[in-house]
C-alpha cells in the first residue's frame, strides 16, 4: 500500500509536526521566564505558574514523544546524535527533569530549598531549554563532528558505529553563530508564545500589563535573531545528496529548496506571518487576547518548514562537516520498511488523540484564571 | 579498544536511573487504583468522605508522580546518550515501542492527570471520574509499552539480522507485542505497583491509628487497599510462575544464577537459604515436572545433553560459532558491493550462526555468569518480602472486617515499617531480572560491551554523580513534603 520512499517521507513529516508542536508547547518554559519579571507580586508569579503548570505534561509528553519517534523512525539519527552531542541533550534533560519536579514542590510545605529556589528552576528551564533545543536544531543546517562506520559492528573490540569527533560533545555548537542565532531565536519565541498565552488564560489586568510588556521586550530580539539565522542560511552553503546517496556541498541549498518546493515556501511563509499577526496585533491592539492562537499555529507552520527544509528534497539533515558521506539522510538513517509501515497505521491513532487533548484543553481553559479562583481553591500548585 | 571503566559506569548510571524510576512508578500505579476506586465510591454513593479521602490521595500520588516522569524521561534518553550502538543496532524494533508509549500512553496521563487534579470545579463528577481511571489506565498502558520493550531484550523475537543496513530489522510486530514474556512482565511489574502502593496506604493509615486520628479514613482505607493489594499480589505470585518458566526456557544462566546453582539435573532442588533446601522444588517451578531438568552454571558453561537428546552448545563452542558471525559479517560487508558470490557465501554462513552473533563480542566464558551472589539473594527477598507482605494485608483485611484493627497496636506498627520492605522487594526484584541477564543488552544477541556510546569514562562519572546528586535531593524533597502531608491528614474528620 505505502512504497518505502512515501514512507520515510512520511515519518519526516510526522517529525517535523512534532519538533512544530514542540516548540509552540514551548510556550509553557516561555511563560516560566516570566516568573520574576512580569510577575511583580505574589499572586502574579502563582497565576503565571498555575497557567503554565496545567499544560506542562503536554510540552514534556511531546519531548518524549518526539524523541521516541525519531527513535522508531530514524534510529541512526538517535544513535549518532545522542551519544555523540551527548553534553547539549544531558543540559536539556537536566532542565527538564528539575522543571518535573519544580511545579509540585514549589509551594508544598518540607519543600527544603524554599518556593524561590524552585521557580529559579522553572526559569532556567524556561530559558536554557529553548536555547539549547534551538541550538541543537542549528546543527541540522550546519553540521556536526561525527564519522559512522557500520563496518565497525564487525570489530569485537570496538564496534560503536557512531563516533564524535571531538571531546566537546556538542557544546562545540556555540561556535558556530548561525547555531547560536537558532538558539536565541528560540528562547525569544518561547518568551512570545508564553506572554501570548498568559495573556489569553490569565485575567488580571495589571499582569496582562505586564505580559504585553514583556512581549515586545522578546519579540524584537526573536525577529531579529530568526530573520538574521535565515538570511545566513539562505546565504550559505548546503548539504545536498545526489539520487546515489553521495553528499555534497551546494550553495545556497536550503534557498534552494524553498524555491523548490512550493508547498514548503507556502507553509514557511504563512506561518511567519501567522506568528507576526499575532503578534503585532496583540501589541497595538490591548482589547485583542487571542494572539496565542496565530502566533502558536504559525510556530507550528514554520517549524515544520523549518524541518521540512532540512530533510526533504535531497538534503542531510543531520549532516557531518567531519566526514560528509557520513551525513543522516533520511534515506541512510531510516527505519525498515516494515517497521514505518507499522509506525504508520499507529500514527493514524494521532487525530484522536489531538481530539481527546482538545476537548479536555477547552473544558479545562473555558475560564480565566484569576485571583479569586487561587484564593478560593486548594487544587493549585 | 572500549574502556572497561566506560562499559562500568554506564551500567552503573543506567541502574541507577531504572531504580530511582522504579522507587516512584510502582506508588503511582497502585496508588491510581486506590484512589480511583474511592473517587467511584464517592461518585456512586455520593457521600462526601469518599471525595475527601480520594482527594488525599491523589494529594500524595502528584508529589509522588512528577518525580517518576522525570526519572522516566532520562531512563528513554540514556537509550541513545549512553547506549548507541544499541539505539542502531536494534532501534529498529525497540524504538516502536517507545513511540507508541508517548502516542497511547503519555499524552493520556498528561491530559487526564491535569483534569484530576484541577479540574473538580471545571468539569462534572463523571467526567472527572473518567479522568482519575484514564489517568491510572494512561500509566498502566506506559508500563505495557516500556516492557514488551524490556522483554524482547530478554527474549528477543519477531526480527531478522540484516547485515546490508548491519541492523535487526522487525519482521513480526504481532510477535513482538505477544511476546509470553512481555505478558507475564506486564502483570507482574504492574501489579507489584499495587502492591506497593495497598501497603503505603495501609502503613500511613496504620500510623493514623496509632495517632488515633483520622480513624474513619484509615479504615475505609485499609480496606480498599488490603482488597486491591491482595488482588495485586496473587496476581504477582500466579505471573510470576509463569516467569520463573520462561526464564528457564529462555534465560537458563539467570535462573542458575538466582538460584546459585552450580551443577544442575532433573529433580532440582530450591534453596531457600544456603544448606536448606527443597527436593525437586527447582524442577517444579521451572518446569512444572518435579522430574524437569534444570541446567547449573557449570553445565550451560561446559555444555549438557537435555533430556529430548538435544546437544546444548558449551560456552566456547558459542563462542566459537559467534567468531564465525562476526568474520562471515566482515566478508559479506567487504564483499557486497565487489564480489557478489563471496558475499553470498559470506551470508549463508553468516545466517547459520547469526543466533550466537553476540557470544562474537565475549572475551573470556566467565563474563557469561552474572554476579551470583547478588541475583541470588536479591530473589531471596523479593519472594520473601513478598509472602510477608501477602500475610500481612490478609491479617490486617481480616482485623479490618472483625473490627479489631484499631486495638492492635502491633499490627499498626508492622504495617508502618512494611513500607520500605515493599520498596526494597520491588528493586530486589529489578535486581535479579536486569543483573541476572548481564552480560547481555539483548539476549545472546548483544552484550553491554558492544551496545556502548563512544565516551570517556570520566564524563559518564561525570552524570553519574550529577544524577546522583539531583535524584537523591528529589527523593529527600518527596519524603518530607509527604510526611508533611501525611502529618497534616486528610481533613475527612471534619466532614463526618
Amino acid at each position: 500500500m505505502f512504497e518505502y520512499t512515501f514512507l520515510q517521507q512520511y515519518w519526516w513529516f510526522i517529525v517535523s509536526l512534532l519538533g512544530g508542536l514542540l516548540v509552540f508547547l514551548m510556550f509553557v518554559q516561555g511563560g516560566n521566564a516570566m516568573i520574576f519579571p512580569a510577575g511583580k507580586t505574589e499572586m502574579q508569579r502563582q497565576m503565571i505558574v498555575n497557567s503554565t503548570g496545567r499544560k506542562w505534561e503536554f510540552t514534556f509528553t511531546t519531548l518524549v514523544t518526539f524523541g521516541g519517534a525519531f527513535f522508531a523512525s530514524f534510529p541512526l539519527f538517535y544513535s549518532t546524535s545522542f551519544g555523540g552531542a551527548f553534553w547539549v541533550w544531558v543540559l536539556i534533560l537536566i532542565t527538564f527533569v528539575f522543571q518535573a519536579v519544580s511545579y509540585e514542590f514549589q509551594t508544598k510545605a518540607g519543600n527544603i530549598l524554599g518556593k524561590n529556589a524552585f521557580r529559579i528552576f522553572l526559569t532556567v528551564n524556561g530559558c536554557l531549554a529553548p536555547l539549547l533545543i534551538g541550538t541543537a536544531v542549528g546543527t541540522f543546517f550546519t553540521g556536526s563532528d561525527f564519522v559512522v562506520n557500520k563496518n565497525a559492528v564487525g570489530d569485537s573490540l570496538a564496534p560503536v558505529i557512531s563516533v564524535w569527533g571531538n571531546g566537546w560533545h556538542g557544546l562545540e555548537a556555540i561556535a558556530d553563530l548561525r547555531n547560536v542565532l537558532l538558539g536565541l531565536a528560540v528562547m525569544c519565541l518561547a518568551a512570545v508564545l508564553g506572554s501570548l498565552y498568559m495573556i489569553n488564560n490569565i485575567e488580571d489586568d495589571a499582569l496582562v500589563a505586564n505580559l504585553r510588556k514583556a512581549l515586545l521586550w522578546a519579540a524584537v530580539p526573536f525577529v531579529v535573531c530568526f530573520m538574521a539565522f535565515m538570511v545566513w542560511i539562505f546565504l550559505s552553503e548546503g548539504y545536498a545528496v545526489d539520487g546515489d546517496g553521495v553528499v555534497f556541498m551546494e550553495k545556497y541549498k536550503y534557498w534552494h529548496n524553498l524555491v523548490q518546493m512550493p508547498v514548503v515556501a507556502v507553509l514557511f511563509a504563512a506561518g511567519v506571518l501567522c506568528v507576526l499577526y499575532g503578534i503585532v496585533r496583540t501589541l497595538v491592539c490591548k482589547t485583542f487576547r487571542r494572539g496565542i492562537w496565530w502566533t502558536g499555529a504559525g510556530t507550528v507552520l514554520a517549524v515544520m518548514a523549518l524541518f521540512m527544509l532540512a530533510g526533504y528534497g535531497g538534503t542531510a539533515y543531520y549532516p557531518s562537516y567531519s566526514d560528509l558521506q557520513s551525513s543522516l539522510t533520511i534515506v541512510n538513517s531510516c527505519s525498515s520498511e516494515f517497521t514505518l509501515r507499522v509506525m504508520t497505521y499507529v500514527s493514524f491513532i494521532i487525530p484522536f488523540v489531538l481530539a481527546y487533548i482538545a476537548y479536555a484543553w477547552w473544558k479545562m481553559d473555558r475560564r480565566r484564571i484569576s485571583s479569586d479562583e487561587l484564593e478560593g481553591t486548594q487544587d493549585k500548585y | 579498544m572500549i574502556d572497561s571503566a566506560l562499559i562500568g559506569w554506564s551500567r552503573a548510571q543506567f541502574a541507577l536511573t531504572a531504580c530511582y524510576h522504579w522507587v516512584f512508578v510502582p506508588l503511582t500505579l497502585g496508588l491510581a487504583v486506590i484512589m480511583a476506586v474511592m473517587e467511584t465510591v464517592y461518585v456512586v454513593k455520593k457521600d462526601e468522605f469518599w471525595k475527601r479521602a480520594a482527594k488525599f490521595w491523589q494529594k500524595i500520588f502528584g508529589i509522588n508522580f512528577a518525580v517518576g516522569i522525570a526519572t522516566g524521561i532520562i531512563l528513554e534518553f540514556e537509550f541513545g546518550t549512553n547506549w548507541s550502538n544499541y539505539s542502531w543496532f536494534v532501534g529498529d524494533i525497540f524504538g516502536a515501542p517507545l513511540a507508541i508509549e508517548g502516542i497511547f500512553a503519555f499524552f493520556m496521563e498528561a491530559t487526564f492527570v491535569a483534569v484530576m487534579f484541577f479540574g473538580w470545579n471545571k468539569v462534572g463528577k463523571k467526567f472527572h471520574l473518567a479522568a482519575t481511571w484514564l489517568t491510572g489506565i494512561g500509566a498502566s498502558i506506559s508500563a505495557l509499552w516500556i516492557l514488551i520493550a524490556n522483554a524482547w531484550m530478554q527474549h528477543p523475537v519477531g526480527m531478522e539480522f540484516n547485515p546490508e543496513t548491519v541492523r535487526h530489522e522487525m519482521v513480526d510486530f504481532w510477535a513482538v507485542v505477544t511476546n509470553p514474556v512481555a505478558i507475564s512482565k506486564f502483570f507482574h511489574s504492574v501489579l507489584s505497583g499495587w502492591m506497593t502502593g495497598a501497603i503505603f496506604v495501609i502503613g500511613v493509615s496504620c500510623w493514623y491509628l496509632i495517632r488515633k486520628r483520622d480513624v474513619r479514613f484509615a479504615r475505609a482505607s485499609i480496606k480498599v487497599a488490603s482488597v486491591v493489594g491482595i488482588v495485586g499480589t496473587l496476581a504477582v505470585m500466579s505471573s510470576g510462575d509463569s516467569s520463573a518458566v520462561h526464564v528457564a526456557k529462555y534465560q537458563p544462566m539467570k535462573l542458575a544464577a538466582a538460584e546459585g546453582l552450580e551443577e544442575g539435573g532433573p529433580r532440582a532442588p530450591f534453596s531457600i537459604v544456603p544448606g536448606l533446601e527443597i527436593p525437586g522444588m527447582l524442577s517444579i517451578l521451572a518446569t512444572h515436572d518435579i522430574n524437569g531438568f534444570v541446567p547449573g552454571i557449570n553445565d550451560l558453561l561446559d555444555g549438557y545433553t537435555a533430556p529430548d537428546g538435544t546437544q546444548v552448545l558449551s560456552a566456547d563452542a558459542k563462542k566459537e560459532r559467534g567468531d564465525i558471525a562476526l568474520d562471515a559479517f566482515k566478508a559479506y560487508r567487504e564483499n557486497k558491493d565487489t564480489n557478489p558470490e563471496a558475499a553470498a557465501e559470506a551470508k549463508k554462513v553468516l545466517d547459520e550462526n547469526v543466533e550466537y552473533f553476540g557470544y562474537g563480542y565475549i572475551g573470556d566464558k566467565e563474563e557469561l555468569v552474572p554476579n551470583v551472589p547478588l541475583v541470588y539473594w536479591s530473589f531471596r527477598v523479593m519472594v520473601g518480602l513478598g509472602c510477608f507482605l501477602l500475610l500481612l494485608m490478609v491479617v490486617v483485611l481480616w482485623a479490618e472486617y472483625r473490627n479489631r484493627i484499631e486495638n492492635m497496636r502491633w499490627l499498626h506498627w508492622v504495617a508502618l515499617f512494611s513500607i520500605p520492605l515493599v520498596y526494597l522487594a520491588g528493586q530486589a526484584g529489578w535486581i535479579v531480572a536486569e543483573v541476572g541477564r548481564q552480560p547481555w543488552a539483548i539476549q545472546d544477541l548483544l552484550p553491554v560491551s558492544a551496545a556502548i556510546s563512544s565516551l570517556s569514562a570520566g564524563a559518564v562519572i561525570t552524570t553519574f554523580f550529577i544524577f546522583v546528586a539531583v535524584f537523591t535531593l528529589f527523593l529527600a524533597v518527596e519524603i518530607r513534603i509527604m510526611i508533611k502531608a501525611i502529618r497534616k491528614g486528610p481533613e475527612t474528620e471534619v466532614a463526618k
